[in-house]
């Protein structure tokens, strides 16, 4: 499902050249539970970034789905945000305005999809957060807040949930709560998806664990 | 979706959501209250020159219709009078006295004549020759009552308080005002009523072959002829406060809307990562920025009637009408100062990049 070959990403601050990432090779199958491992600095976050098409790659070949993001233009890198890719957070990242299914309904509404999906029901029943839907975030604990972001990134379903730090500001109960749904999610609804994390409990929640040091993965 | 957004961002900040509408409103005030001024002293004016009775009025030479600067000899009223099928005629000086008042010199009785005479709240006709009748508008607005001697660069004693509705809100004899304006032998209109209203087009034909470079108007023509459009530099000040208006509406939503996408700049990051692009985020803004000035117009138009109000307990010469034709054009400009703000925010917050936006504190 994503095929990435010699992933080279090279940041221009001021007149010096940053190389986050030197040469990534990475395939991961639909359906499965990756999780990249590193320290700060390694790349992970520019492999999300690039990933999320919320930046593009300076060279190499990266594939979603057998679409290639390299020749993509900003406008194709955003639908795909809107139609393939779905993202979790470490700070959630809700809008604060807005109730927590108000916030699930806005990625809808980005999508365009004007009616909800009956089965996403059982998603919120997963989540354990059918009852917290008419709270703003500000009354939600972070461990549900977190839950209400994975809910707000699968309901369109994306062919792919990336997940950055997504334990990073919880207590290690909350964490475990989250770890285990995004485990079932990838069991139960065959949701494909990539988490960074550098904790190692966590990625040991995942399929595979592949780890980043210097912008490759070794 | 953006609509419940957009309504709750502006509950998210109140404070600024309405000082955002109240600007704006203050905006529309400006040029509602302008044009309600102009629309009501003239409309007023109008009423009131109608209320002399007179079916014609001739004016000096390069007269304007509404001004009084300029004056005619006295003695052209008797040859008016000797025209045929002229009833009446009577002339009248009106002297400046400060702000946008004017004291009129009448003889009373060719007045009453005409008009019909005055109403007396209080006090009665003149009896010495510094003796002033004045309007009830006039009198509340200065706060004088029958007895008092009023300062208009001369002395005048207030003789009577009167109905208003009859030329002027201020009235002496003729004499005098003339001998104390160094105006003697001049008068700046001639009021003329025919003995039949089917005589005015001949009584006009005659007096415009007899004056031909003075002003001769039948009441009705003059009286449509009071428009902002007829009143020298009053359309080009008009003007200069949309103008005015306009600048105020695009800082005051420049403004707003900048601190409001710097204050949002992680939530735009967020809506990109979900997938909104460019015209997603512009959407959002543009309509933050039309309900602001719906609110703002709302705000102003309310605004104008306590202006009217205070005028009216304040001012009261100052007669300000709520002139509902112009609502739509003030929600226009009001749009349009706003959607001009709007814009360099808004492309701001459409270029935002997703990365940064995410990562700010």
């Amino acid at each position: 499902m994503i095929e990435i070959r010699d992933l080279k990403k090279t940041y221009h601050v001021g007149d010096v050249d940053v190389h986050a990432l030197r040469g990534v090779n990475l395939s991961v199958e639909r359906g499965e539970f990756l999780c990249v491992a590193g320290p700060s600095g390694s790349g992970k976050s520019t492999l999300f970034h690039i990933l999320g098409g919320l930046t593009p790659p300076t060279s190499g070949e990266i594939r979603i789905e057998g679409r290639d993001l390299l020749k993509m233009t900003d406008a194709e890198r955003t639908n795909l945000r809107k139609t393939t890719v779905g993202f979790v957070f470490q700070k959630y990242n809700l809008l604060p305005t807005l109730t927590a299914q108000e916030n699930i309904d806005i990625a809808r509404d980005i999508a365009g999809r004007r009616q909800a999906d009956p089965h996403f029901s059982e998603v919120l029943s997963l989540l354990g957060i059918a009852g917290r839907l008419r709270h703003k975030p500000r009354a939600l604990s972070g461990g549900e807040q977190q839950r209400v972001a994975i809910a707000r990134a699968i309901v369109n379903r994306p062919a792919l949930l990336l997940a950055d730090e997504p334990t990073g500001n919880l207590d290690s109960e909350n964490s475990r709560i989250v770890l285990d749904l995004l485990r079932r999610l990838n069991h139960e609804f065959h949701q494909t998806i990539l988490m960074i994390t550098h904790d190692p409990e966590a990625a040991a929640y995942g399929d595979r664990i592949v780890r980043m040091k210097d912008g490759r993965i070794y | 979706m953006i609509n419940r957004l957009v309504l709750e961002n502006f509950k998210h900040r109140p404070v600024r959501t309405l000082l955002t509408a109240l600007a704006i409103g203050i905006q529309v005030t400006l040029i509602l209250t302008l044009v309600g001024l102009s629309f009501g002293m003239l409309n007023d004016i109008a009423k009131r020159t109608e209320g002399t009775g007179a079916d014609l009025v001739v004016l000096p030479p390069d007269a304007s219709i509404i001004g009084f600067s300029q004056t005619m000899a006295e003695g052209i009223v008797s040859k008016v009078r000797e025209l045929p099928h002229v009833a009446l005629a009577t002339g009248i000086l009106m002297q400046p006295i400060g702000g946008i008042n004017y004291i009129t010199g009448i003889h009373l009785n060719e007045f009453t004549q005409m008009s019909g005479g005055f109403e007396y709240l209080a006090g009665g006709p003149f009896q010495q020759p510094d003796d002033m009748i004045v309007d009830e508008v006039y009198a509340r607005g200065a706060k004088i009552h029958v007895g008092d001697t009023v300062n208009l660069g001369k002395p005048w004693h207030v003789c009577g308080i009167v109905v208003p509705g009859k030329l002027s809100r201020t009235f002496a004899e003729l004499k005098t005002v003339q001998e104390r304006y160094s105006a003697t032998g001049q008068i700046s209109r001639i009021y003329v009523k025919a003995d039949n209203p089917a005589n005015i087009p001949a009584i006009q034909s005659e007096l415009q072959q007899k004056l031909p470079t003075y002003g001769v108007y039948r009441m009705e023509e003059l009286v449509s002829l009071m428009s902002v459009n007829n009143v020298p530099m009053l359309r080009q000040f008009t003007d200069v406060i949309i103008g005015v208006g306009l600048v105020i509406g695009f800082l005051v939503v420049f403004l707003s809307l900048y601190t409001a996408v710097l204050e949002r700049t992680r939530e735009i990051g967020i809506l990109k990562a979900l997938g909104a692009g460019p015209g997603y985020i512009l959407d959002i803004l543009m309509r933050e920025t039309i309900l602001l000035s719906v609110f703002g117009t709302i705000t102003g138009i309310l605004m104008s009637y306590g202006v009217r109000a205070l005028l009216s307990a304040f001012v009261p010469s100052f007669t300000m009408e709520i002139v509902y034709s112009w609502w739509p054009f003030a929600a226009i400009l009001a749009a349009i100062g706003s959607l001009i703000g709007a814009i360099y925010p808004g492309l701001k917050a459409a270029r935002q990049d997703a990365i940064e936006a995410l990562s700010y504190d």
